[in-house]
């Protein structure tokens, strides 16, 4: 059968809507944006009426894809390892709901912090929710996996995480696709009218029922296509690889001959039996996983049985991905002296592009901040953040998305008078909004510089929220409209942009300026589209 | 191979040509990319990794890369630890000049020509005057690479054929043009 060449992210998209997916719920985030850019791109999401917009953060996304749920249909909500934060709420609580139509929360982790703040490991959440969790060695199993991870949910009545990493979310390989199509659910409501009603008396019965149910789980895990034991000889050292590390495991031993028993595993919660097998026959066991030490913990416990090995004893590194190189140092592999990178090889840091409207809100707010002392500008999650790096060095914090206005706030509380924040439109949308109404409220002297390039650039220009809304939501949420100024980020309006910025951070309360100029990279794609379209029209 | 360059080179068009050369040859073929915050002028690497048997890793192994091609010549030497002894670099020799610290031009030229096997191309000269397109420069470099691709040149050209299809004949037949001259190139200067 013809293979189709895919991304991890993209097996993973087309697996779900061959799985009978009625809608996909996201918020961009690199290393999963393209899971739902890949269904609004396909021809046949769109005949199948999937639904593909992106939603204004995670939480809104998760909530609404476990709505689909409860209306029968099933639903698939994406995000980055940090987005499961922000949906943390409706998370932890939708384990106990479970699900009606299957549920499945695909998380891309991204260890080494690729394009991240940290590499925290989602299955600690999925084992938090005591929710099944996937992961995918490959991008085979990706694309099976999304489908076979809607009959899981619906078999159990629960939602299902699915967790990747960068490498498997950003690599490509020939994926064979099934040939039968599901066909999407009817709509169809929960059988128990009181199941989505976490109320105290409901909840405990949940609660309850979900703490049973991880037997069932377990077993499924045991019996699960996707879980291996493959005995060896060799009984002086056994493996455990997890997810990625399976491959990087086989990787050493290309020939399919590794002398040791090992149990890959890529469904959880982990297969005891498996487990007890392989530590009882082997004198020692190596654990190879791709992010946090999580089975490894378990096993070696706070007793720290020294059988163990892995990323606790040093064996491999604590932090940071799994590499071919370092499992096959971990393996005892000698590995092959290679050529250095020579001295004069310079970093290379990425950059605000040339022309970004980011430079000129950097460079005017700069000479102003001079004038008041620095270390009062708090940024946020997006390009604005390389504002952090040289030549700028125009930035004092970023931490989590909206964290800006509300770190401000809390700077000012204190006494550091003005206290300056820089967002994002698409970052103010997402959890910005909240924060300036703790501010308005207060009157908080703060300023809030809404960096509007109409469009969530860092991941790739898609549809910001806050297009065409941001005065208007400033404006409904208690700022003076005296006090909201929108101007034009371009060297000639420079001095007029400071101007502006100095009369702001004087005034004793909240105020918004909003310098829009439409992303420099988003306007070439548009102008590209527009130039394609009136080229195919003055065909026709 | 590793294939590298600079967010915004579009390295990912030589990727895509070779990966789909590859599949519809029924070759095994993982191929590992940087998107996100790099793709802003950073350094971006392609993994690339071809078989007829099957692949595991997605990453390739220190040592273990037959070529590196690079589509700027600083950032051919980023990937030295990866190479295998006796593999080939291949690299553009015209620089992206887009942070401060640059090293000389003729340091860079001198360091790159003690590498043992290397291939030193002005792509960007060849795809304008040779080609007629300064946008051809990265099939220029695929095909300066092509001589040390165990894989047929004609899967090279049917790869070049299937991802351009849609832009053309025209679009096709101008990177065809550049694969031809970079590996002509190569073939008299290795």
């Amino acid at each position: 059968m013809q293979k189709s060449l895919l991304l991890g992210v993209e097996a993973i998209a087309q697996g779900a809507i061959d799985g009978g997916m009625s809608g996909v719920y996201a918020y961009p985030g690199t290393p999963s944006t393209e899971i739902t850019e890949y269904i609004q791109h396909s021809k046949q999401a769109k005949e199948l009426n999937i639904h593909s917009d992106w939603a204004a953060n995670e939480k809104t996304a998760m909530e609404s894809a476990l709505g689909m749920s409860y209306a029968g249909k099933r639903a698939m909500v994406c995000m980055k390892h940090v987005g499961l934060n922000v949906a943390a709420d409706c998370f932890m609580n939708a384990a106990i709901t479970g699900a009606n139509g299957g549920m499945l929360i695909v998380v891309a982790d991204d260890p080494s912090m690729h394009s991240s703040q940290n590499e925290q490991d989602s299955r600690v959440y999925g084992k938090f929710a005591m929710m099944p969790v996937l992961e995918p060695s490959n991008q085979q199993e990706a694309y099976d996996m999304a489908r076979f991870g809607f009959e899981l949910s619906e078999a159990f009545e629960i939602p299902v995480l699915m967790r990747i990493t960068t490498r498997l979310a950003h690599s490509r390989a020939g994926v064979a696709r099934s040939a039968e199509v599901m066909v999407q659910n009817e709509l169809k409501l929960p059988e128990d009218k009181v199941q989505f009603v976490l109320l105290p008396a409901i909840a405990r019965k949940r609660y309850k029922k979900l703490l049973s149910n991880q037997e069932k789980f377990e077993a499924a895990s045991e019996d699960s296509a996707y879980n291996a034991y493959t005995d060896a000889a060799d009984k002086s050292m056994g493996i455990i690889a997890c997810g990625l590390g399976y491959n990087y495991l086989m990787e050493n031993y290309p020939d399919g001959d590794c002398p040791y028993p090992v149990v890959k595993i890529s469904q959880y919660p982990i297969p005891r039996t498996m487990i007890k097998k392989i530590t009882g026959e082997c004198s020692k066991v190596l654990v190879l996983e791709e992010g946090y030490p999580v089975i490894e913990e378990i096993l070696k416990g706070y007793l720290e049985k020294e059988a163990v090995i892995g990323r606790l004893d040093g064996t491999l590194s604590r932090d940071g991905e799994l590499t071919p190189d370092m499992v096959g140092r971990a393996l005892g592999f000698k590995i092959e002296e290679s050529l250095e990178i020579p001295d004069i090889v310079a970093a290379r840091p990425p950059a605000l592009c040339v022309g970004c409207s980011h430079i000129d809100v950097y460079k005017a707010l700069n000479e102003v901040i001079a004038e008041y002392g620095e270390g009062r500008v708090f940024a946020d999650i997006g390009c604005y953040t390389l504002g952090a790096l040289p030549p700028f060095n125009a930035i004092n914090s970023c931490v989590d998305m909206g964290a800006s206005i509300t770190m401000a706030k809390g700077a000012a509380d204190a006494g550091l008078i003005p206290s300056v924040a820089v967002i994002g439109d698409s970052t103010f949308t997402h959890s910005g909004m909240t924060g300036l109404l703790d501010a308005v409220n207060e009157k908080t002297p703060i300023t809030v510089i809404i960096s509007d390039n109409e469009s969530i650039s860092m991941t790739g220009g898609q549809k910001s929220s806050a297009k065409g809304k941001l005065e208007s939501i400033c404006e409904g949420l208690g700022v003076e409209k005296e006090h909201i100024h929108v101007l034009l980020p371009v060297p000639k309006k420079h001095d007029e942009i400071k101007e502006i910025f100095r009369k702001e951070f004087e005034y004793k309360g909240v105020s918004v300026i909003i310098p829009r100029r439409v992303c420099v990279q988003k306007n070439v794609r548009d102008q590209k589209i527009k130039k394609a379209s009136m080229a195919k029209a003055a065909k026709a | 191979m590793v294939i590298a360059g600079v967010g915004g080179q579009g390295i990912l068009s030589i990727a895509a040509a070779l990966g789909s050369a590859a599949l519809d040859n029924d070759l095994y073929m993982k191929q590992a990319e940087t998107h996100g915050m790099s793709q802003r002028g950073g350094d971006v690497q392609s993994f690339m990794r071809i078989s007829d048997k099957p692949i595991y890793s997605d990453l390739i192994p220190k040592g273990g890369a037959d070529i590196i091609l690079s589509v700027e010549p600083m950032e051919a030497l980023r990937y030295l630890p990866y190479l295998k002894k006796g593999g080939y670099v291949v690299t553009n020799s015209t620089p992206f000049i887009n942070i401060t610290d640059y090293p000389e031009q003729e340091k860079l030229e001198a360091t790159i020509k003690a590498l043992p096997n290397y291939v030193l191309i002005d792509a960007d000269r060849i795809a304008k005057e040779e080609v007629g397109s300064a946008r051809a420069f990265n099939f220029v470099m695929l095909g300066a690479a092509s001589p040390f691709i165990d894989v047929p040149f004609e899967y090279l050209e049917e790869g070049i054929r299937k991802i351009f299809a849609r832009k053309g004949e025209e679009v096709v037949d101008m990177n065809i043009k550049a694969l031809h001259a970079g590996r002509k190139f190569s073939q008299e200067n290795r």
